[in-house]
């Protein structure tokens, strides 16, 4: 079988290099609440379904990392966690994705 | 800028997207002590959208604005795609009355035309503070009477808020206003702005220089998900996007990288992308409940608009000018309620009044109708149009065969696929839903 290699830049992690982030380091403005609900959710739609693939599930760990770095802020996760496990807010004022053409 | 505490105004608007600066504007226009406040660095950073704004709407903010605002192309051409793997049908609009005064529409880039929007707000007597969230709203005896800022001492007073916060809209969900939208009333977009020259695009596009072009591809730019890619044209960019219903998304375990990607790389659509260079990669969600998942749009103290107030019809590409056109109806209501001195519930739902009277709310209960019918029907999505492109290269073929052999075995195959009876009702459904 031949493997075939993603096409160079089709890569959501390729296509951050060009949006701008100013990241708080401090914290991050999505929590998942409940740990043991990740173990337990069956599909695990988050890792999934998310634009740049904030969430991962570590399979050793039995949790979700949440790379809040990336997020674009859309809020699908919001809505679309089945078991609305994820706090979602703004990052703090001046912080998160800044755009450079919308 | 730091907010001496505590402030008051007349008016805090929360969010400069295209509602919350046009409410902005008009409340400075009309004399009011208006406070605008936004989350991102600038007015826009924050802001997404496919990118095509409306002459019309947006001169009922400010007659004619696209003599000064930074544009991207007038819309000549509108154009639509159906598509399966190997075909495509097409079918467009254009004309050259939409190429000069007054136009139609242009192409925008949000973070340049949202930053010129809020200076024309500013202009007028507005006052913008940006890097700053509002995470809840002051209540006093039950009534919205301002909001909280994330800033030390940053609670804001005001007779209204207008909660212009966009799509995940927190705060009218602190107010109490609306539950959670559920992911069959949403669409999640990603788009891309990918670089080229103008030659370039107007060569492609068939386009006199600084004229501009719309694509909508339904079909096999979605995997089969009830949405629709787009590619528009920018002055040396494309707007490139793709987008279908969360709970589509959900169901059918698929990335929207990877849609994005699968829309980008069809044989049709990469052709005209050739030799582009991405630029920038975003993702959005766009409310697509129609007038079914609305919240209630007034509370005591409270005013909600445009994509908070899950004001869009994505069927037209619609969206920007119901956001203009509902801060029109809000400051009018704020207008009149401080010439009355009246904040309540009960004046404020005259705003609800305005809006069921507008154009808006009989083109958005139109809208549930056709989004309702066409998520029960996965036939749209996953079994018309192969037929239709089959049906198309029957015909077209030139074979030999008489034309009546070929409109029978066209008939035929349609039969085989679906029974008479439920075509006759897509058909009637389909029809009804958009009408």
């Amino acid at each position: 079988m031949q493997v075939t290699q993603p096409a160079p830049g089709s890569r959501v992690e390729e296509k951050l290099y060009n949006v701008r982030f100013k990241t708080d380091e401090d914290q991050s403005h999505l929590i998942v609440m409940d740990a043991q609900m990740c173990a337990r959710c069956t599909d695990k739609p988050c890792t999934t379904f998310c634009p740049v693939n904030v969430y991962k599930w570590e399979t050793g760990d039995r949790k979700i990392t949440v790379s809040y770095e990336k997020c674009v802020e859309c809020g699908a996760c919001r809505i679309g966690c089945p078991y609305f496990n994820i706090e979602w807010r703004y990052p703090k004022g001046g912080f998160g994705v800044q755009y450079k053409f919308g | 800028m730091i907010l001496s505490a505590p402030d008051r105004y007349d008016v805090v608007v929360v969010g400069a997207g295209l509602a919350g600066t046009a409410a902005s504007y008009l409340l400075a226009k009309a004399g009011m002590n208006v406070l605008c406040v936004e989350r991102g660095e600038e007015p826009g950073t924050k802001n997404v959208m496919g990118g095509i704004l409306y002459r019309q709407p947006t001169e009922k903010i400010i007659p004619g604005w696209w003599k000064d605002a930074p544009t991207e192309r007038p819309i000549v051409d509108e154009r639509l795609w159906l598509l399966t793997q190997d075909s495509m049908v097409q079918a467009g609009f254009r004309s050259a009355r939409y190429g000069e005064e007054p136009y139609n529409a242009f192409s925008v880039l949000r973070v340049k035309f949202d930053k010129w929007f809020a200076d024309q707000a500013i202009a007028a007597g507005a006052t913008l503070v940006t890097n700053t969230v509002v995470e809840d709203v002051i209540r006093e005896n039950g009534r919205v009477v301002g909001v909280k800022t994330g800033r030390d001492q940053g609670d804001i007073y005001a007779n209204i808020v207008i909660a212009a916060d966009g799509v995940n809209s927190l705060l009218s969900k602190r107010a109490g206003l609306h539950g959670e939208l559920a992911p069959n009333q949403v669409a999640l977009v990603t788009k891309e702005v990918i670089n080229m020259s103008r030659e370039k695009i107007e060569d492609r596009f068939l386009l006199n220089p600084n004229e501009g072009a719309t694509i909508e591809i339904f079909g096999d730019s979605t995997m089969a998900m009830l949405g629709y890619g787009f590619i528009y044209t920018n002055r040396d960019s494309l707007s490139v996007g793709v987008g279908a219903l969360l709970s589509d998304f959900i169901r059918k375990k698929i990335n929207p990288n990877v849609l994005m990607e699968h829309f980008k790389n069809h044989p049709m659509v990469k052709k005209l992308l050739e030799g582009g260079e991405a630029k920038e990669y975003m993702a959005h969600m766009i409310p697509e409940g129609g007038a079914a998942a609305m919240p209630p749009v007034y509370s005591d103290g409270i005013l909600v608009v445009g994509d908070a107030a899950g004001l869009s019809n994505p069927i037209y590409r619609e969206g920007s000018n119901l956001a203009l056109i509902s801060a029109k109806l809000a400051v009018q209501v704020c207008v009149e309620a401080h010439q009355r001195g009246d904040f309540s519930a009960h004046a404020l739902s005259r705003y609800k009044t305005l809006l069921d009277e507008s154009f808006i709310m009989d083109d958005l209960r139109a809208y549930s109708k056709t989004s309702q019918f066409f998520q029960k029907k996965p036939e749209f999505l996953e079994k018309y149009p192969g037929l239709l492109v089959d049906a198309l290269h029957e015909l077209l073929t030139v074979d030999s065969v008489p034309k009546r052999a070929k409109q029978r075995k066209i008939l035929r195959q349609v039969l085989a696929n679906r029974r008479p009876w439920d075509l006759a009702k897509d058909a009637i459904g389909a029809l009804r839903s958009l009408t």
